[in-house]
């Protein structure tokens, strides 16, 4: 440290300044500045994010996506006052957890749908009226969001959609049969259907 | 070109343990924790505002430099006597291993001494800015923070 003779550092500080960011955390949720709190889980499908405002569950990333883009772009769209924080995230991650145990059908959490907006938020009311254990067509979605012909773009919003598995776009699968795309790779969508069909995931 | 917008969490991360120890120089021990506290709230807070491509660690020091001085302040109206005294907050050193003893010395310095050795050689930043913290030119900054370094260096020296 600039030549200096004296030895500044120290190895405990690491976890003083983890205990002060845990006091942090507290203190920005009480004066209502965590704008954005954020954990990671692990889940049969891998390591996930999950990140949540005020109003609710904001982002949940595959690591396939990378978390560190996710946590960058929740900075830029949301707000740069992101911290990790995992209290707010209990409520979602015990669904999860639930869910992928076969004793959830439905979550019960808060979702904020900021991330996506027009025809993209519309899909995702529409998804989020799609039932455990049933699918509907990319066609058939396109028809409900009210533009029957804007089947790609269908594609296109389960495919960007910040919150899967809560918002269930795995439920949406191509009309020939094919499962189709997923942000979480076509095995995780795979796995998925055959969770809600009453088949052991977790290999 | 705009700069990315990095997640408050990576700038605690990166800079919390430098200005946890700058913390330390500038309010001692047992007063730090408040400090490193008061310091990156008081940052959450602003940092949206923060433009892009700024020096983070030199803004992070001026908050340090300003909430230093009001948690010396309220922990000088707290000196009241007290009945039982309160348990020392831990600070994470490990007894015997000298750094007690470093930072004591470093708490006897004059405070402008311990100002310019915990911009400068705590948190790295150059005399320029240490000098645009503490007053006068980047000069005096140097000598004052010279003049800590040797006395902490005799200090300890006699210690041993």
């Amino acid at each position: 440290m600039n030549g200096s003779t004296l030895d500044f550092a120290h190895g405990g500080d690491r976890f003083a300044v983890q205990d002060l960011h845990e006091q942090l955390t507290h203190r920005a949720q009480a004066e209502g500045v965590l704008d954005v709190a954020y954990r990671t889980v692990d889940s049969p499908l891998g390591s996930l994010l999950l990140a949540a405002t005020e109003v609710g569950v904001v982002r949940i990333a595959f690591e396939r996506q990378d978390h560190d883009a996710a946590l960058e772009e929740l900075a830029r769209r949301v707000s740069p006052r992101v911290l990790r924080a995992p209290a707010r995230l209990d409520a979602v991650s015990r669904e999860l957890d639930e869910y992928f145990a076969g004793r959830r059908r439905r979550f019960d959490v808060p979702v904020d749908l900021r991330l996506a907006s027009g025809f993209r938020s519309r899909v995702l009311d529409v998804l989020q009226h799609i039932e455990f254990g049933t699918t509907r067509s990319y066609a058939g979605v396109a028809e409900q969001a009210g533009s029957p012909r804007a089947v790609r773009a269908v594609g296109t919003a389960c495919a960007r959609n910040p919150v899967p598995l809560v918002v269930p776009c795995h439920r949406v699968v191509r009309s020939d049969g094919g499962s189709g795309q997923y942000a979480g790779g076509a095995e995780a969508k795979g796995r998925l259907l055959d969770l809600e069909r009453g088949v052991k995931v977790g290999s | 070109m705009s700069a990315r917008v990095e997640p408050f969490e990576r700038v605690v991360e990166e800079h919390g343990t430098v200005v946890l120890r700058v913390c330390r120089a500038l309010v001692g021990p047992d007063a730090a924790h408040d400090a490193w506290s008061e310091t990156f709230l008081a940052a959450l807070v602003a940092y949206p505002r923060l433009r892009p491509g700024s020096d983070v660690r030199a803004w992070l020091v001026t908050i340090a430099h300003r909430k230093s001085v009001d948690v010396l302040r309220v922990r000088a109206r707290q000196a009241v006597p007290v009945g039982d005294p309160p348990e020392p907050v831990s600070t994470g050193e490990h007894p015997g291993d000298g750094r007690s003893e470093l930072w004591a010395a470093v708490a006897a310095l004059p405070p402008k001494q311990r100002q310019c050795v915990a911009y400068h050689h705590v948190a790295g930043l150059p005399y320029d800015e240490v000098a645009a913290l503490v007053g006068g030119t980047a000069a005096a900054a140097r000598r004052a923070a010279a003049d800590g370094m040797s006395t902490l260096r005799r200090t300890l020296r006699e210690d041993q």
